[in-house]
C-alpha cells in the first residue's frame, strides 16, 4: 500500500528541524566515512601499486625456499627455452628474470650497502619502465659492459657519470665476488628507499660478477593487473614442481605491507565504528521522541482497524527516508570532495612521510572513487535504521489503543 | 434484528490494588438501525462500555456479542480486522490523522480494507458532501474547525459501511451550535444509510436527539427509555 509511504513520508516532516539535523548527522557521518575510506583505500591502493608495478610484479617464480632465504646460493639455471614455455602457458605476458643479491658499492673514501640487480634490459624496461627514469647518461645495453646507480647512491658516493665504483659481495657457492665498473648511467626513482638502494647491471655481467653463470634469483611475471593473478598462478603450478619452484603471488611477495594495510584498515573501521555508535544514539533519540509524542495517534489507528504491522512499517519507512536522505546527502557532498582529491593528492611533509618513506613509496596520497566505499556506508546506514526501528516495533506491539488514547 | 448484546458484562480496574468496578453486570441489546445515547454522570462507565462494546478493552466478567460474534474469542489481527470492517468509531478529540488531507482521512479506513479506487472516490465524496465538506476536501484537520474535524471523523467511520458506530461523547469538545449540527447530521445520516449509533454524551440538546436513551449510573443501567 503505497499511502504508507505517502504517510511516513509526510510525517517526518511534521518536525522539521529535527529530521533535517537527524539527517544532517546521518550525512556528516557519510561524508567523514567515504573520505576517510576513500583516502585510505585510495594511499594503500597507490602505495602496493608502485611496489608491486615498479619492482615485485603481481607474481614471481623462485627456486623453492627462495623466499624464504634470499641468496644467492637459491638461484636457479635459466635458459631462453624455459622461458618460452612460461611466457606460452602465460599466454603471452613476459617473464622478466633477475639475478638479485645485497653488494657493497665502494669508491674508495665512502662505501655503501646497495641492492644489485642484474637485469634484462629490455624485458625489464617493458615492465618497469626504467629506462625512462635514467636522468643521467644512458641505459644498459644488453651485451654490453654498464652500471646503472640510482641518484641517491650516486650522491651518497659521490659518483657521476664516467667514474668508476667497486662492486664487492659473496658470490654463487661461497666464491668471492668483486668487480670494478664504470658509471654509465643515473636512474631516480619516485621511492626514496629504491633511489638509496638499487644498482643495476646487464644480467650477463651480473652473471659473471656472482660466478653464477647461466641463473637467476627470480622471474618475474609481467601480468597486467591483479584479476590476471589466480589464472597465472595456476598456469604455472600446474607447470612447475613444487618441490624444485616456488610460484608466488603479490600478497605473498610483500606480505608485511598486506598486513599493514588491513591493520591499518582495521584501526580506521574502529574509528568508524565509534563514530555510527554517536550517530546512532542521535537517531536513536529521534525515534524515540517520533513514536512516544504519537501513541494517542496510534491508539486511533489501530482502534479504527490498522493492523499493528502496518504501523511499524509505517515507522521504519519513516526512519529509514530520514536515514536514507542522509546518507545521499553525504553522498553527495563526499563525491566532489574524493574526486578533488583523487585529481590533486595530498602531498605529505614531515613525519608522515618518514612513514611513507620506510615503506619505499612517494609520500603522496590520492583518494579513490570507489562505488563500493559508497555501497557499504549506504549499506551500514540503511542497517542502522533496520535496528532501529526495533523500539517502534516493541513499542506499538504493546500499545493498548484504550490507554493511549487516555490522555 | 439485535445488533449488539451484552451479558452480565462487568469491567473492574486494578483489581489486584485499588479495584474500580466501572461497569457492575450491564445487560442490553442494541437493535440494528437504532440511534441510541449512553448518558450519565462522569465516571459512571460510560467509555468503558463503548470500549468493551468496540473490542478496545477486555471485560472483567460477562460477554459482548456482536452481530453473532463473541468479541472475546478474537484476539491480534483478528481483532483489529473485525473492528476494521464491522465497526466505525468516533472519538472525543484528536480523531484525525494530521498529514492527510479531510478527503484522505475519510479514506483511510476504506483503504485499509483494499477497496478499488473507484469505489473509494464515489463514496468520500458522497458522504463529504453529505456531511457539508465537499468544499475543504483538500484542507488538512489543523485547517479545519473542531466541528468540521468531527464530522469528517463520522465521514470516515461511516465510508466503509460498517454494522455501527461507536461515538465516545463525540460533542465534548464542541460548541453548542456545533454540537447540535453534528447531532443532526448523524440523525440524518442514521435515516439515510440506516447505520446503528451509539453514542455517549452528558449534553442535554445531544439527549434530546436521541430515539433511545440508556442512563448509567455507577456502572448499572438506571434507566433505558425509548421514544
Ligand atoms: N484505566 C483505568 N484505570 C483505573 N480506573 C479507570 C480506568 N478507566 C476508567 N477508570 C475509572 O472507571 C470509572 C468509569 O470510567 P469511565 O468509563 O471513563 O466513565 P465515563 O466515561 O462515564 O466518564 C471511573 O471511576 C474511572 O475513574
Ligand atoms: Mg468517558
Amino acid at each position: 500500500m503505497n499511502r504508507s509511504l505517502v504517510l511516513a513520508w509526510r510525517n517526518i516532516w511534521r518536525n522539521k528541524r529535527r529530521t533535517l539535523i537527524s539527517a544532517a548527522s546521518v550525512a556528516f557521518a557519510v561524508l567523514f566515512s567515504v573520505s576517510v575510506s576513500s583516502l585510505q583505500k585510495g594511499g594503500w591502493d597507490r602505495m602496493l601499486d608502485n611496489v608491486v608495478r615498479f619492482y615485485f610484479g603481481y607474481a614471481q617464480v623462485h627456486a623453492a625456499g627462495y623466499s624464504e632465504e634470499q641468496t644467492i646460493d637459491r638461484s636457479m639455471a635459466m635458459d631462453a627455452d624455459r622461458m618460452r614455455e612460461w611466457e606460452g602457458a602465460l599466454g603471452g605476458r613476459q617473464v622478466v628474470p633477475r639475478l638479485e643479491s645485497f653488494a657493497l658499492a665502494s669508491t674508495g673514501p665512502a662505501t655503501v650497502g646497495v641492492l644489485l640487480s642484474g637485469i634484462d634490459p629490455e624485458r625489464e624496461d617493458a615492465f618497469t619502465g626504467l629506462a625512462a627514469r635514467v636522468v643521467k647518461g644512458a641505459y644498459l645495453q644488453p651485451d654490453e659492459q654498464g652500471l646503472l646507480v640510482s641518484a641517491g647512491i650516486a650522491t651518497d658516493l659521490g659518483v657521476g657519470v664516467g667514474d668508476t665504483v667497486i662492486l664487492l659481495s659473496q658470490g654463487y657457492q661461497s666464491a668471492t665476488a668483486d668487480g670494478k665498473y664504470a658509471v654509465t648511467g643515473i636512474v631516480s626513482f619516485g621511492s626514496p628507499d629504491l633511489n638509496k638502494l638499487m644498482v643495476f647491471l646487464p644480467l650477463a655481467e651480473a652473471q659473471y660478477f656472482f660466478g653464477a653463470e647461466g641463473r637467476a634469483t627470480s622471474f618475474v611475471l609481467d601480468l597486467e593487473g591483479q584479476d590476471e593473478v589466480p589464472g597465472a598462478l595456476a598456469a604455472m603450478r600446474g607447470l612447475l614442481d613444487p618441490e624444485v619452484h616456488e610460484v608466488l603471488g603479490w600478497e605473498e611477495l610483500i606480505p608485511d605491507l598486506v598486513q599493514a594495510r588491513a591493520f591499518d584498515e582495521a584501526g580506521s573501521v574502529i574509528v568508524l565504528i565509534i563514530l555510527y555508535l554517536i550517530i546512532a544514539f542521535g537517531l536513536f533519540g529521534t525515534v524515540l521522541m517520533m513514536t512516544k509524542e504519537r501513541e494517542y495517534e496510534f491508539g486511533v489507528l489501530i482502534a479504527i482497524g490498522m493492523r499493528r504491522g502496518q504501523l511499524t512499517g509505517i515507522l521504519w519507512a519513516e526512519v529509514l527516508f530520514l536515514s536514507l536522505m542522509g546518507a545521499l546527502a553525504g553522498m553527495a557532498m563526499a563525491l566532489p570532495v574524493v574526486a578533488w582529491f583523487q585529481v590533486n593528492p595530498i602531498v605529505f611533509t614531515g613525519e608522515m612521510a618518514d612513514v611513507y618513506e620506510k615503506f619505499g613509496v612517494e609520500p603522496v596520497m590520492p583518494t579513490v572513487v570507489d562505488a563500493r566505499i559508497f555501497l557499504v556506508q549506504g549499506a551500514t546506514i540503511f542497517l542502522l535504521a533496520a535496528a532501529m526501528a526495533v523500539y517502534p516495533w516493541l513499542r506499538i506491539r504493546s500499545l493498548s489503543p484504550v490507554t493511549a488514547m487516555r490522555h | 434484528m439485535s445488533m449488539i448484546v451484552t451479558t452480565d458484562l462487568s469491567r473492574t480496574y486494578n483489581p489486584d490494588t485499588i479495584p474500580v468496578h466501572a461497569l457492575r453486570g450491564v445487560t442490553l441489546t442494541i437493535g440494528s438501525g437504532e440511534f441510541t445515547a449512553i448518558v450519565g454522570p462522569s465516571g459512571s462507565g460510560k467509555t468503558t462500555l463503548l470500549n468493551l462494546i468496540g473490542g478496545l478493552d477486555t471485560p472483567s466478567g460477562g460477554r459482548v456479542l456482536v452481530g453473532g460474534t463473541d468479541m472475546s474469542r478474537l484476539s491480534g489481527n483478528a481483532l483489529i480486522d473485525f473492528r476494521k470492517n464491522h465497526i466505525g468509531f468516533v472519538f472525543q478529540s484528536y480523531n484525525l490523522i494530521p498529514v492527510l488531507t479531510a478527503y484522505e482521512n475519510a479514506e483511510f479506513v476504506m483503504l485499509l480494507q483494499g477497496r478499488p479506487e473507484k469505489e473509494r472516490r464515489e463514496r468520500v465524496r458522497a458522504l463529504l458532501a453529505a456531511v457539508g465538506l465537499e468544499a475543504h476536501m483538500d484542507r488538512r484537520p489543523s485547517q479545519l474547525s473542531g466541528g468540521q474535524q468531527q464530522r469528517v471523523a463520522v465521514a470516515r467511520a461511516l465510508a466503509p459501511r460498517p454494522d455501527f458506530i461507536l461515538a465516545d461523547e463525540p460533542t465534548a469538545n464542541l460548541d453548542s451550535h456545533s454540537a447540535e449540527n453534528l447531532l443532526d447530521m448523524m440523525a440524518r445520516l442514521n435515516g439515510e444509510e440506516g447505520t446503528t449509533f451509539l453514542f455517549s454524551t452528558h449534553d442535554q440538546r445531544v439527549i434530546d436527539r436521541a430515539r433511545r436513551v440508556i442512563t448509567l449510573v455507577d456502572g448499572e443501567v438506571a434507566e433505558d427509555v425509548r421514544r
